[in-house]
């Protein structure tokens, strides 16, 4: 006789009929719209928002991305808002009472080329005068650090060395999100899923309301935090935003034994690596060269990345592919994220993080929910402006950014 | 992968193929007068469609020329090439 099912786990948040009215609304469930009630709630006192999800919550690049944390950027605006992120995921798993596996492997950027000697021994420096944890590793150390990685010379791009962050490392993605979702949930927070806005009611240019597939909700300040179809809501709006939305891939082997003891990311080759809890080997590549909201991209961006994923790693010859998937990421010129105010007022918008927004997920909260209080930019967000695109302040981070946009 | 059909080729795949994003944005005729704001809208603002969206290919790896598609951002299918200089086509089904 089969064996009776178990009772099924409790809930982590209720799912409420959305109310006729909120003091803020955030669009978008996944990991920084979350983020951002949860600090709303927890640092500014406001406890009455809804949290508007077209699909389920963190169905999108929360549950797509390849889980990498670190804070190694090159520029003080980046690597600041990086390492307070970073900061508050190392108290994250203790403060919202959820163990989701946050695991300080380290993580390694290799140099192929001399040209990525000089950036990366650049890097390191500038990290460090910034106070982040940063190492240069020659050839040898990197194999020290990561005993399966190929640093023969007779390869196309033979590994030089490697900038190393021992902080960084990667994160359950789904149980991050579920972590915020269940304490945001608990302050009182209405976390609404299969609730499409289709747009926004304004008073002369100050946005009151946002229209939804579940009836229209009167607010005062709404945060959108859309990803890749921040666009989209932005032409609902009444505004452009500079951004573009690739497709952006990633895929998992079947399970293995522990071999890969941190991770590894090359921009020069292209390719991303990393070993889950669970065993599988996760990787990621650059975008896909087209716009696209498909959610999926070309097969010969899998392969260049495959290519670049065994020559590094000789013994991932015999693994196989199990799935791939992908995410629409928003791009910036500079691949820097957009976190401030918009032409609307009293809208507000964060996006732009592009292929790494994952590890900026308590950062863009906890920034993003003190511009929607406050109405003014936070220290660590106010470098990243829209105005930043007239002003010419760029902050181009493309060296950093891991991965090609 | 998707499959491009070169106005001068024929139909090759993606990876011959470089892209060149949004097309019809003209190099502005008076720039001496340009306040930063256009100039700003000029560089960095590309529209972003999720749908219809008219955008620049060039054929790296054939005949090396440049020209427009009509492709859905959504589907990735292509529903007109034409060549640079042409107006942008109404494909069927678009109202026009």
């Amino acid at each position: 006789m089969a064996e009776l099912l178990p009772d099924h786990p409790d809930f982590l948040w209720r799912n409420p009929e959305p109310k006729s009215s909120y003091d803020a609304v955030i669009v978008g469930a996944g990991g920084h719209g979350l983020a951002t009630a949860y600090y709303l709630a927890k640092n500014h006192g406001i406890t009455n928002i809804a949290v508007l999800e077209r699909g389920w919550l963190a169905g999108g690049n929360m549950a797509r991305n390849t889980a990498i944390i670190r804070s190694n950027y090159l520029w003080d605006e980046t690597s600041a808002i990086y390492e307070h992120s970073l900061k508050l995921w190392e108290g994250l798993p203790a403060e919202l009472e959820y163990d989701f596996l946050f695991s300080q492997r380290g993580v390694m950027n290799l140099a192929h080329t001399l040209q990525d000697v000089r950036d990366s021994v650049r890097r390191v420096s500038a990290n460090k005068l910034n106070g982040i944890d940063a190492d240069w590793l020659d050839a040898k150390q990197v194999k020290e650090l990561c005993p399966i990685i190929n640093i023969s010379s007779h390869v196309r791009y033979p590994v030089l060395g490697a900038t190393f962050q021992p902080r960084g490392g990667i994160a359950k993605h789904d149980h991050v999100a579920w972590a915020f979702a269940r304490k945001a949930d608990e302050m009182g927070v209405d976390l609404i899923q299969n609730c499409e806005v289709t747009g926004f009611v304004k008073n002369g240019n100050r946005v009151v309301g946002v229209k939804t597939s579940r009836g229209t909700i009167a607010t005062e300040k709404v945060g959108l935090s859309a990803a890749g179809h921040s666009s989209v809501l932005a032409k609902l709006a009444g505004f452009d935003l500079p951004i573009q939305s690739h497709p952006l891939q990633a895929l998992v082997s079947e399970l293995h034994q522990p071999v890969h003891p941190t991770v590894v990311m090359s921009n020069h080759v292209h390719v991303y690596v990393s070993q889950a809890h669970k065993g599988e080997l996760v990787m990621g590549a650059g975008i896909d060269a087209y716009n696209g909201y498909g959610q999926r991209g070309g097969f010969h961006v899998i392969e260049h990345q495959m290519a670049a994923a065994v020559e590094l790693f000789p013994i991932f010859a015999r693994a196989h592919l199990l799935r791939t998937w992908g995410g629409i990421v928003d791009v910036t010129l500079d691949a820097s994220p957009i976190v401030g105010r918009t032409p609307v007022d009293n809208l507000f918008v964060n996006c732009g993080w592009g292929t790494g927004g994952f590890k900026g997920t308590p950062g863009a909260g906890w920034t993003f929910a003190h511009t929607i209080a406050t109405g003014a930019a936070h220290p660590l967000n106010a470098p990243f402006s829209l105005e930043r695109f007239v002003t010419g302040a760029l902050i181009d981070e493309h060296g950093a950014a891991g991965v090609a946009h | 992968m998707i499959l491009i059909e070169c106005p001068n080729c024929g139909p090759r795949d993606e990876t011959e193929y470089q892209y060149g994003g949004e097309a019809h944005v003209a190099y502005p005729e008076d720039q001496q007068s340009l306040s930063d704001e256009e100039w700003g809208r000029y560089l960095f603002y590309r529209q972003n469609p999720q749908g219809l969206f008219a955008e620049r290919w060039v054929h790296s790896a054939g005949c090396r020329k440049w020209f427009n598609v009509v492709r859905d951002t959504v589907t990735y299918r292509i529903d007109a090439v034409y060549r640079l200089g042409d107006p942008r086509p109404t494909v069927p089904g678009e109202t026009p």
